[in-house]
């Protein structure tokens, strides 16, 4: 039994979930290919290092964008002989293995956040209020992980074999435009170890960045919630929940956000919650583990005055 | 041009739910019900082509018990000219759904396909990718914008870390995001016109569909809970909890 990983990469560096999906890979097989599309060198080195990793399949080509319609057919082939195909649960991911799963006639099993065994899963639904085990009769399953609930094979000591993949076909209905990913030094949201969130209590985009200091201070990712990405305060790929990013950083400093399930259904998961809320009766004061009880325009700056 | 989009009837997004007494399932009984916010935005969506005179009919789909009617009412009322309601008793899978979509998608010479990006209920995130994977057709998933000029559509779609704008011929397949729109309160009288709008039932036999669910639920359960919080005092007592417990500092 194989198992083929699909890679994410910007081609400049591997997407660091993917060390995750190797080790949900893992809990089902010790032999494991990774297949990257149009890897630079120093993609291609870095999943070679990838602990557990027997091969890393390099499918060359013209590949502006990342279209699910150019790389589907591609991964169909790749994966003739894998009983199991996985992703991370990215929008990467979420964009392209249901098509792939459509094409083999296999029912995809999204998000899963446990292995049982090389056929049963667990995975959240309801806004992750509620955790379905469920057991897949497909004879090849295609699977996307949530990474946050793996912890990450190492990086270093593998050696796998780089050999050359399959030439993914141009695109004939579809075209890729242009892409415009919003610009930040800080650390990548769903790999940050601190996350420093915000929401509608803090009332304006130019009163958002009051939790930049304090985000610099802690070496943290900034996030919102929904209410702050629709009032337009930061743009959405800030945005932790149900509909945006799944977090489970070592703190999660919650900060004017009520605590809607949706939202807390992207974050629940962090190991240490602190909310600061104006509000005591905020729902995010049930599951934070310390809550403080004041303005937040007060608290910040001292805050961060304090942290000097 | 003539548009499809699919509806699913879900638990409302605000109500907190419960886990069967089995612990099968979550429990529907009694639970009020309503349109998934995806849908409703995928509807929207599809009225406002309608009204700049792009669209000529917009079909409505959904799958489930006689009461999915009901929502099919709601889009109806926001605009949706008629329905087909596939009736069926158990869990629906993203692959059955889009397999039954096909199938209308062929018979009645669809040109777009609208359809939210998730169900709130199961998250899966899968049906449209699907349908468009076995129509061989372009797919738009994640949409915060859209522009349907003659034979093409040009999208926005919401990536992690920004967004990314594609152009795809027609016909293809759109799931929309939330910030796509907002979608519309129906009136009193457009909720009155909906009520004579016509449904057409159909069994998946009827349509021509075999299908046999591929994922069993073996048990639900709630998630592990959380120990209870602390309330903290001020600045001060935080930062000791930072640095000594939390140990950030």
């Amino acid at each position: 039994m194989s198992v083929l990983v699909i890679a994410e990469s910007n081609n400049e560096y591997l997407d660091r979930n993917v060390l995750s999906c190797v080790a949900a890979a893992l809990e089902i097989s010790e032999d494991i290919d990774i297949l990257v599309f149009d890897g630079s060198e120093k993609v291609l080195s870095d999943c070679a290092k990838i602990k557990g990793i027997k091969n890393v399949i390099n499918s060359k080509g013209n590949l502006v964008g990342t279209l699910a319609e150019v790389l589907a057919p591609v991964i169909i082939e790749t994966a003739k002989n894998s009983s199991h195909v996985m992703m991370v649960a990215g929008t990467f991911g979420k964009n392209l293995m249901p098509r792939v799963a459509a094409l083999a006639d296999s029912q995809q099993i999204s998000d899963i956040s446990a292995v049982i065994d090389s056929d049963t899963f667990v995975r959240p639904i309801y806004a992750g209020n509620a955790l379905a085990t469920v057991k897949s009769s497909d004879s090849k399953k295609f699977i996307t992980v949530r990474a946050t609930a793996f912890q990450a094979v190492e990086s270093e000591g593998g050696n796998a074999n780089i050999v050359e993949g399959l030439q993914p076909k141009d695109p004939s209905n579809s075209k890729f435009v242009n892409r415009d990913l919003s610009e930040s030094d800080r650390p990548e949201l769903t790999a940050a170890k601190i996350i420093v969130s915000g929401g509608r209590g803090l009332g304006s985009s130019e009163n958002f960045k009051i939790l930049d200091p304090l985000a610099d201070k802690l070496g943290a990712a900034i996030g919102a919630s929904r209410a702050a990405v629709d009032a337009g305060y930061v743009s959405n790929d800030y945005q932790v929940g149900q509909t945006g990013k799944v977090v489970a950083p070592e703190l999660y400093l919650a900060i004017g956000i009520s605590g809607a399930i949706q939202h807390l259904a992207g974050m629940k998961d962090s190991k240490v919650i602190i909310a600061i809320n104006k509000d005591e009766e905020a729902p995010i004061f049930q599951i934070a583990d310390y809550g403080l009880v004041g303005d937040l325009f007060d608290i910040i700056p001292e805050l961060v005055k304090k942290l000097d | 041009m003539k548009i499809l989009v699919a509806v699913k009837r879900v638990i409302d997004y605000n109500v907190k739910i419960r886990i069967n007494s089995e612990r099968t399932a979550v429990e529907t009984n009694n639970v009020k019900m309503s349109m998934n916010p995806f849908d409703e935005i995928a509807v929207e969506e599809a009225v406002r082509l309608k009204e700049s005179g792009k669209v000529d009919e917009i079909l409505v789909v959904s799958i489930g018990q006689r009461k999915v009617q009901e929502t099919m009412r709601t889009a109806f009322a926001m605009g949706a000219d008629r329905g087909i309601h596939i009736s069926y008793e158990g869990e629906t899978e993203p692959l059955m759904v889009a397999k039954i979509l096909k199938k209308i998608v062929d018979n009645e010479n669809i040109d777009l396909v609208i359809m939210g990006k998730q169900a709130i209920d199961d998250d899966s995130n899968q049906t449209g990718q699907m349908l468009a994977g076995i129509l061989s057709w372009p797919q738009g998933t994640f949409i915060s914008k859209l522009e349907v000029v003659d034979k093409n559509a040009s999208v926005t779609r919401e990536i992690d870390g920004g967004l990314e704008t594609l152009k795809l011929n027609l016909p293809c397949v759109i799931t929309t995001d939330l910030r796509l729109n907002e979608p519309r309160y129906a009136s009193l009288p457009n909720i009155m016109k909906a009520k004579r709008k016509e449904i057409v039932e159909m069994s998946m036999a009827e349509l021509g569909v075999e299908y046999t669910n591929r994922l069993k639920i073996i048990k639900v359960e709630e998630p592990p809970t959380r120990s209870e919080g602390r309330k903290l005092e001020d600045v001060t007592e935080l930062i000791n909890i930072l640095r000594d417990e939390v140990g950030v500092l």
